[in-house]
């Protein structure tokens, strides 16, 4: 290939990349689900027609599940188009992303195998293994039965025991189980004790057709709760007079970050005002365990977080884009030396933050290099409306007169996907923009970010892939960079 | 019209702050920086969708009226009523409908002294304005006019306009819409025509009233023009010709930015409204606020709005919301105008704008009023036309 041709290629990969990591084919602010499903649909199949190592190599990354299930499903549906060496490593990395998604997206993504009619022998082979390695069938039996059952039907496998088979695929009306779990169920449906044995999601449906109260059911559910079930419970819980639900404070700091800063945005002002000091720990606590053996060591650091109206995300995607500003406010805290964190509105306290007001990112730019930093982070959607386009300018005045010799680096870090430019919107040509998906990448994206800065070099961005699949394959707990999947916990909703 | 003054719109204590484009529609914010406290409005949505206002015993305004504005204010006035306002409903009965407007404000005046409030409809007001427009028909009988003109003067009058939900773009662009702090008012551009302008006395209440935009009525021109315009260009900064060689230089330079994109905007896209002349009618006091109703000079080929508007005591606006006429409804009141000014002697009219009888009583036609003349004059005309004469 010319160098030309290197050249689009290379922006190819990264826009893909940033669309895979941002992209969830949700309603966003500007965007309505159609339009970013469309948009994004065309970049998979534009990715697998000219680029399919790359786009293989994409499951190595921090993406997000969405586009990691389109992927899979992508290479499988095309496997008569790879070479056999494509193939195999293909197949590893499958395996290896399959491990770390969350079971009931690996269950959907084979229902649309099947509604897709894709059974070919490497299917099955990986629907297999995968099944094979679920730590407990029955678990998954009663809590993801017809996605089981579905995918028992479409790889012709047996269950692991008969019992559990039965379960699934046998008469409704049948005596006793010995496990423990599945009688449960069975008993479920004429007594309501029994249904206090079984996972949330599916107690919850018991639950309804006994007409138990809510406040009752939670408060006899709790032991049965996943982590993320109990975060996302609390508040309702809370509403509806039940206490044993709520999570102390270590136990909020064992949350992930951004999944935190979410469920801090979602309380009301004045609980956030209450349970102040509560919060702030939690929060840094859990930016202290993102950043790693990285903390304290990125020097004089400067955010620009959007605050804008525009980062209350959307009815799919609630203050998404404002919750990740939020985690990357503290995790950067944990990173610097020394940190100083601006907000578009004007706010200095971050824990009341509040999506509002237009989106002055230039004037904020330029106070953040006010304070002589050594990097320069900017989290935003983007659209830069107060005058628009003057953070392009101060920026590329920055580099070009300001600062030519780069003393201080500038990343641009976009946590939503542009459905009309099949990209993350970028600030000015002069500055690398990511895409982020949670706070928690933010190192691994800086690192990623230096490809995006001018002219990218194809051989270096492959090189790069190729270590990052390597290491992914090799590493026995999540992608780089990536902490919350290594600490989730089997059959557990994330 | 008795009480008619020439005024322009002053919006002193009101800033340009930078525009947000989405699409054909383009939004100015207005910032106030010292909200008005003592005027507020409110919204209140009317469940019918049609709303008939007696005017007099033999008038009837009958609208699609989706919302009205409450206007409260807090100085101890006594409250006067005028011609096409819509009081409030008594505070121990608040779901009653608005009441029926009387046309002599002096009997008013004695029915609602120590009310603090005021509902009125917005827009509809000026609008009224506009079909009331030399209502009555030819004040001499000129033999031109037909018996109709005469005796039942222009009515029906009819005018149509569409609503915001209809006009294309508008919705999302307001969805999306960023609202500054301490934002009392909207620049509306379609296409960069300038739609409407809308302005409220405290940043709380544009809030609230910021969606109420959608309800209001658009003129045709607007419509269209959202229908068929394609994407209009951001003003995006432009830091190129400024020397800067310090951070402090380049923060001047964004400050000239705003000031120059400030000044472009009222000088050069905001002319047409802020630096016409209106006939401006007082119709309402509320204690040291002002509701009156502006009509443009009709300039045909020129931007035309109309309005109402609450001002202080200074002339300037607490509250304003204008409606741009489309080019056919300034032809029509441009004729009228002209009609009126010479006592509706058809000939006096003609030679003022250089055309003969035929011409004018065609045009006349044309925009609708053929029926004020008599038919067999209407027909000695076509033919003096045809004809070449």
């Amino acid at each position: 290939m010319d160098g030309y041709g290197d050249l689009i290629a290379a922006e190819d990969v990264l826009l893909f990349v940033n669309a895979a990591i941002t992209a969830t084919g949700q309603r966003e602010f500007h965007a309505g689900a159609a339009e970013q499903q469309l948009s994004l649909s065309f970049l998979h199949a534009y990715m697998l027609g000219n680029y399919r190592e790359p786009y293989a190599a994409a499951l190595a990354l921090d993406i997000n599940d969405h586009n990691a299930a389109l992927i899979i499903r992508g290479l499988l549906e095309s496997a008569a188009e790879a070479t056999a060496e494509q193939r195999r490593t293909e197949g590893r990395l499958i395996a290896r992303r399959l491990a770390l998604l969350p079971p009931q997206r690996v269950y959907r993504l084979f229902g649309e195998l099947r509604r897709a009619k894709v059974n070919n022998r490497r299917t099955r082979a990986i629907l297999r293994e995968w099944l094979a390695a679920r730590p407990d069938q029955t678990l998954d039996a009663v809590k993801y039965r017809a996605g089981l059952k579905q995918a028992l039907r479409h790889a012709h496998l047996p269950a692991a025991a008969a019992e559990t088979g039965a379960f699934l695929f046998g008469p409704a009306a049948r005596g006793r189980f010995e496990a423990p779990l599945l009688d449960a169920w069975r008993r479920a449906h004429y007594q309501q004790s029994a249904l206090y044995e079984l996972p949330y999601t599916v107690a919850e449906g018991f639950a309804r057709t006994h007409r138990i109260p809510r406040a009752t059911f939670l408060e006899r559910i709790t032991p049965q709760l996943t982590r993320l079930e109990r975060l996302r419970l609390q508040e309702s819980a809370r509403g509806a007079g039940v206490d044993s639900v709520r999570a102390d404070a270590v136990e909020l700091g064992r949350m992930p970050l951004t999944r935190l800063a979410s469920y801090v945005l979602g309380l009301a002002p004045a609980d956030r005002l209450a349970r102040r000091t509560e919060l702030t720990a939690a929060l840094r606590t859990a930016a202290r365990r993102a950043a790693g053996a990285e903390a304290g060591q990125w020097g004089r650091v400067a955010a620009v977080l959007d605050d804008s109206f525009s980062s209350s995300g959307s009815g799919a995607k609630r203050r998404r884009p404002l919750a990740v500003a939020l985690a990357c406010h503290f995790l950067l805290e944990a990173l610097a030396g020394r940190y100083t964190g601006l907000w578009t509105s004007g706010r200095t306290d971050a824990l009341l933050a509040r999506p509002t007001g237009p989106t002055p990112l230039g004037r904020r730019i330029l106070d953040a290099l006010d304070t002589a930093p050594d990097r320069l982070l900017i989290v935003s959607d983007g659209w830069d409306n107060a005058p628009p386009g003057l953070a392009a300018e101060v920026l590329r005045v920055w580099r070009t007169r300001l600062d030519p010799d780069h003393r201080t680096s500038i990343v641009h870090l976009n946590p939503v996907y542009d459905a009309e430019g099949f990209d993350v919107r970028r600030l000015a040509p002069t500055v690398p923009t990511a895409g982020l998906r949670d706070a928690e990448d933010l190192p691994a994206l800086v690192e990623f970010a230096r490809f995006a800065e001018g002219r990218t070099d194809l051989t270096e961005l492959t090189a790069h892939l190729a270590a990052r699949t390597a290491r992914f394959l090799a590493g026995p707990g999540s992608p780089a960079g990536r902490t919350t999947g290594a600490n989730s916990e089997p059959g557990e909703d994330t | 019209m008795t009480n008619r003054t020439t005024v322009r719109l002053d919006l002193t204590g009101l800033t340009t702050r930078p525009a947000q484009v989405w699409g054909g529609v383009r939004l100015v914010p207005l910032v106030r920086h010292q909200p008005i406290d003592d005027l507020r409005l409110h919204q209140e949505l009317f469940g019918e969708e049609h709303r008939t206002v007696l005017l007099d015993r033999r008038t009837a305004y009958t609208a699609y009226i989706p919302h009205g504005f409450v206007a409260d204010w807090t100085c101890d006035r006594t409250p006067a009523a005028a011609y096409g306002t819509q009081f409030a409903a008594p505070a121990d009965r608040p779901g009653a409908p608005p009441e029926r407007i009387r046309i002599r404000p002096p009997r008013r005046l004695a029915q609602r002294a120590g009310a603090d409030r005021l509902r009125f409809v917005p827009l509809h007001l000026a609008l009224e304005g506009y079909l009331a427009l030399h209502f009555g028909g030819p004040t001499i009988a000129w033999e031109e006019w037909s018996q109709q003109a005469l005796r039942r003067g222009l009515s029906p009058r009819a005018e149509e306009a569409y609503a915001g939900a209809s006009v294309r773009g508008l919705a999302d662009a307001l969805r999306v819409f960023e609202i500054h702090p301490g934002q009392c008012g909207l620049a509306l551009y379609v296409a960069d025509a300038l739609a409407a302008a809308f302005v409220v006395p405290h940043p709380d209440d544009y809030r609230a009233l910021h969606r109420s935009l959608l309800l209001d009525l658009y003129g045709e021109l607007v419509h269209h023009y959202a229908l068929l315009a394609a994407p209009v260009p951001d003003f995006r900064a432009d830091l190129r010709s400024s020397p800067i060689r310090s951070l402090a230089d380049l923060r001047g330079a964004v400050d000239r930015q705003e000031q120059q994109w400030a000044a472009f905007h009222d000088h050069t896209m905001a002319e047409g409204l802020l630096a016409a002349d209106y006939r401006h009618r007082p119709v309402h006091r509320m204690g040291r606020f002002t509701l009156s109703r502006f009509l443009p000079d009709f300039r045909p080929k020129q931007e035309n709005h109309l309005g109402e508007t609450i001002t202080d005591e200074h002339g300037r606006i607490a509250y304003l919301k204008t409606f741009r006429l489309s080019e056919s409804q300034v032809r029509r009141g441009h004729l009228l105008d002209r009609l009126s000014a010479h006592d509706w002697r058809l000939s006096a009219a003609a030679a003022e704008l250089g055309i003969t009888e035929a011409q004018f009583a065609l045009r006349l036609e044309a925009a609708g009023f053929g029926h004020l003349l008599r038919q067999d004059i209407l027909d000695h005309y076509r033919r003096r036309h045809r004809e070449g004469r």
